[in-house]
Order: C-alpha cells, then structure tokens, then sequence
C-alpha cells in the first residue's frame, strides 16, 4: 500500500465521525522504484491532504519532509522537493503493518501490501 | 451456462483456483481489456495529464493494467483475497489493491477520485446471502458513498451484466435516489452476445450520456395509422348517435310502443337547461 493511498483511505465503521486520517504501524516497507514525472506529481498533490501525509510519513520514520510546512503550489518547478514527495507518495509501501481507526482504535491489516478494510458485522 | 452470482458469494465464487483460470483465459483477458477501454473513453478524462481513478471490483488487475497503459494512477478494491492476490503477482507500477467489499460502502474520503470505473462487478450488489445482506441496502450504501467519493467534477461508468430488466431498473434507480445524473448506455443492443450495459454517472444536471455502439443510424420506426384530428371525430361521433337513437325509435314503432316522430330536431344537442 503506498502513501497516497493511505492518504484517501478512511474508517467507515458504523457511527464514526470522520473515520480520518488512519494511523499507521508497521514493520515491514518496501521501496519500489516508480517513474518520475513533473506534471504528473503536480496533477496529484492538489488532491493530497499534508497533515496525514506528514503523519503518515513520520510513523514510517521517515524524516525528509518533516520540515517542510506545506505543499508546495501546483505549478511549483523545484525538482528535488517533487522528487521526494514523489518518492513518499509512490515509491514507498507498507507490506505488514495495521492502519488504526482514529476513532474506535479499530486495526485493520496491512498483508503483502494489500489493507484488509472489511468490517466485522457489528461494525456496519 | 448458469451466471456466476446465482451459484455463491463472489469471495467464494472466486476461489485461488478459478481465480487463477480467470486470470489466464486468454478469452476474458481480451473482453475485459475492450470494456474497460470502452469505458475509461466514456469517463472522458481530461487529456494531458494522469488522473487518479478508482476501479470497484478490480478482480484480478485486468482493468487496472488497461488503466495504467493509459497512463492513469488508480486503487482497486475488490472483495476476493484470491482475486487480489493474483493482482498482486502483475507488474502494477500505479495501483494499489484494497481488499474491501463494495456493499459496505467505498472507504474514501470525500473528493478523492477523478473517476471511478467498475467492469463487469456491480451486478453482484444485487445478490444477498443472509438477510443482513439484502440487496437494497448493499446499493444505497454503494451509492451513496461513491457519490461521496468523486470529485465534483467526475464521472463514474460502471459496466455490469443485469440478469434482467428489473435488475437494471433497480440499479438504476438506487444511483439515481442519491443524486447522481447520468443513464444507462447500452452498447450493441441487438446482439446477445456483444450487448453490455453501462451505467454512465455524473453530477451534472445537463449531462448527455455518451452515444451507444453498434446502434445504426436512420433506423425507421413502424408506420402508424395518422391519428383523426379532433373536429372529424366530433363529427364523427355526432352521426353516430342520431343513426343509433333513429335506429333506437324505429325498434320502439315496431314494438308498438308511443314514439316521438322524427324530426330534424332528432338527436340535437339540447342546451344545458333541458
């Protein structure tokens, strides 16, 4: 699962208020490599939410945009910044781990890459 | 050939084995790659540049490799582990895999999708196997979450097979209960085999749905008798009835019976007083 995923991906258990954004724990990331392209990172950013980005990215410890404090515009031409959000966005998966409702502290799991979102009967 | 959805629930139905014989008929690789060509020209993206779509029911990855070579990013949700699995084994370079079920509503935030495709999947909406399943509700919840879902900009063309009318009416009817735009777009309906059904989704409310395949241009339609214009059949009915009551006063003479002569007053219409 890549973080632009998680970045759309919310709990829709019964009675929860925003379900959004999930926690994330794992132990297992993967980094796969994606082709880069300018346009085509700055088509998605406009659509990213940067706090759950943010922390999303620092419970993978990951650290290279910890400092940054917000998303740059949408025609931004700085090629390393693209860079590395394209590399966080794409190139990194979470292969094992849970995603945890903020609400209900509900954990779904993350198998080979794949989050399991299925609810239990009590939970539609 | 019974269909599918009659025999079981779809993450039975597609257990590792018939997924793995899905995935390798060379049959089902080249239908669904046309449909969802079909269909990705039906969502009619913006040119230029990578949306980000969602493919409900992405089954084993044969829409989502049709969704990659054009150059789009997209997330798939499908409600088959073994499905999911042998999606998982292609060489996807833009897509995620989510394994959810559809019925229980899409788990997006609001706003997140450019478009939503779905081939040949939400007909298994309409099947329920317990009684918290029923099928109603599993539609409403699709839905109403899938209009959450698209940006306001987006539409949603979602190809499924209806096992008959009532099945397509009903669908149809739940999209448009949570209102959405949009109708059905058959492609060459007078073929049995090539016929498919696309339900076409937009928030718009001027929104054309795209023109059918295989629909022949100038088709005449069956001739009809002209319809009588309305002062000939006054006419008409007015000879009608002073023949009848002529006829009527005749019948009475020959019973015997005191009758009125006739007259050109006979079967006049009499002013509202009388």
């Amino acid at each position: 699962m890549r973080l632009i995923t998680h970045n759309m991906l919310k709990s829709n258990i019964k009675g929860v208020v925003s379900g959004y954004p999930l926690q994330i724990e794992s132990d297992k990331v993967e980094v796969e490599e994606c082709p880069f392209d300018v346009e085509a990172t700055n088509a998605m950013l406009s659509r990213i939410n940067f706090s759950a980005l943010k922390a999303a990215a620092n419970a993978l410890n990951i650290t290279s945009i910890s400092d940054l404090e917000e998303l740059p515009d949408q025609d931004c031409r700085d090629e390393t910044l693209l860079r590395t959000l394209h590399h966080i966005l794409f190139e990194v998966h979470v292969i094992e781990g849970y995603l945890i409702c903020p609400e209900t502290g509900r954990k779904f799991p993350i198998h080979d890459g794949i989050p399991n979102m299925l609810l239990h009967e009590d939970e539609v | 050939m019974s269909r599918p959805e009659g025999t079981q629930a779809p993450e039975l139905f597609y257990d590792e084995k018939e997924a793995k014989k899905y995935d390798s008929s060379s049959r089902m690789r080249v239908i669904q790659t046309e449909i969802t060509e079909r269909a990705i020209e039906m969502l009619a993206l913006p040119a230029g540049r990578p949306s980000y779509i969602l493919d409900v029911g992405c089954g084993s990855g044969l829409s989502g490799e049709v969704l990659e070579e054009a150059g789009h990013y997209w997330t798939g949700i499908d409600i088959s582990k073994s499905m999911l699995d042998v999606a998982n084994e292609r060489d996807c370079e833009n897509g995620d895999l989510i394994h959810h079920d559809m019925g229980l509503g899409l788990p997006f935030r609001p706003g997140s999708f450019d478009g939503v495709i779905s081939i040949s999947a939400i007909q298994w909406l309409c099947y329920s196997e317990s009684s918290d399943q029923d099928p109603k509700l599993r539609l409403n919840r699709f839905f109403s979450s899938l209009y959450a879902v698209l940006k306001r900009d987006a539409r949603a063309v979602l190809q499924f097979y209806p096992e008959n009318p009532e099945q397509a009416v009903l669908v149809m009817q739940c999209a448009s209960r949570v209102g959405f735009a949009g109708g059905m777009v058959v492609d060459y309906p007078n073929s049995t085999k090539a016929k498919k059904y696309y339900l076409c989704l937009s928030f718009e409310r001027s929104y054309q749905v795209p023109t059918a395949l295989g629909v022949e241009e100038g088709v005449a339609t069956t001739a009809r008798a002209p319809k009588m214009a309305r002062k000939d059949k006054a006419a008409l009915n007015a000879a009608k009835r002073k023949e009848w009551i002529v006829n009527k006063k005749e019948r009475r003479r020959q019973q015997g019976k005191e009758t009125r002569h006739d007259s050109k007053y006979t079967g006049r219409k009499r002013s509202a007083k009388f």
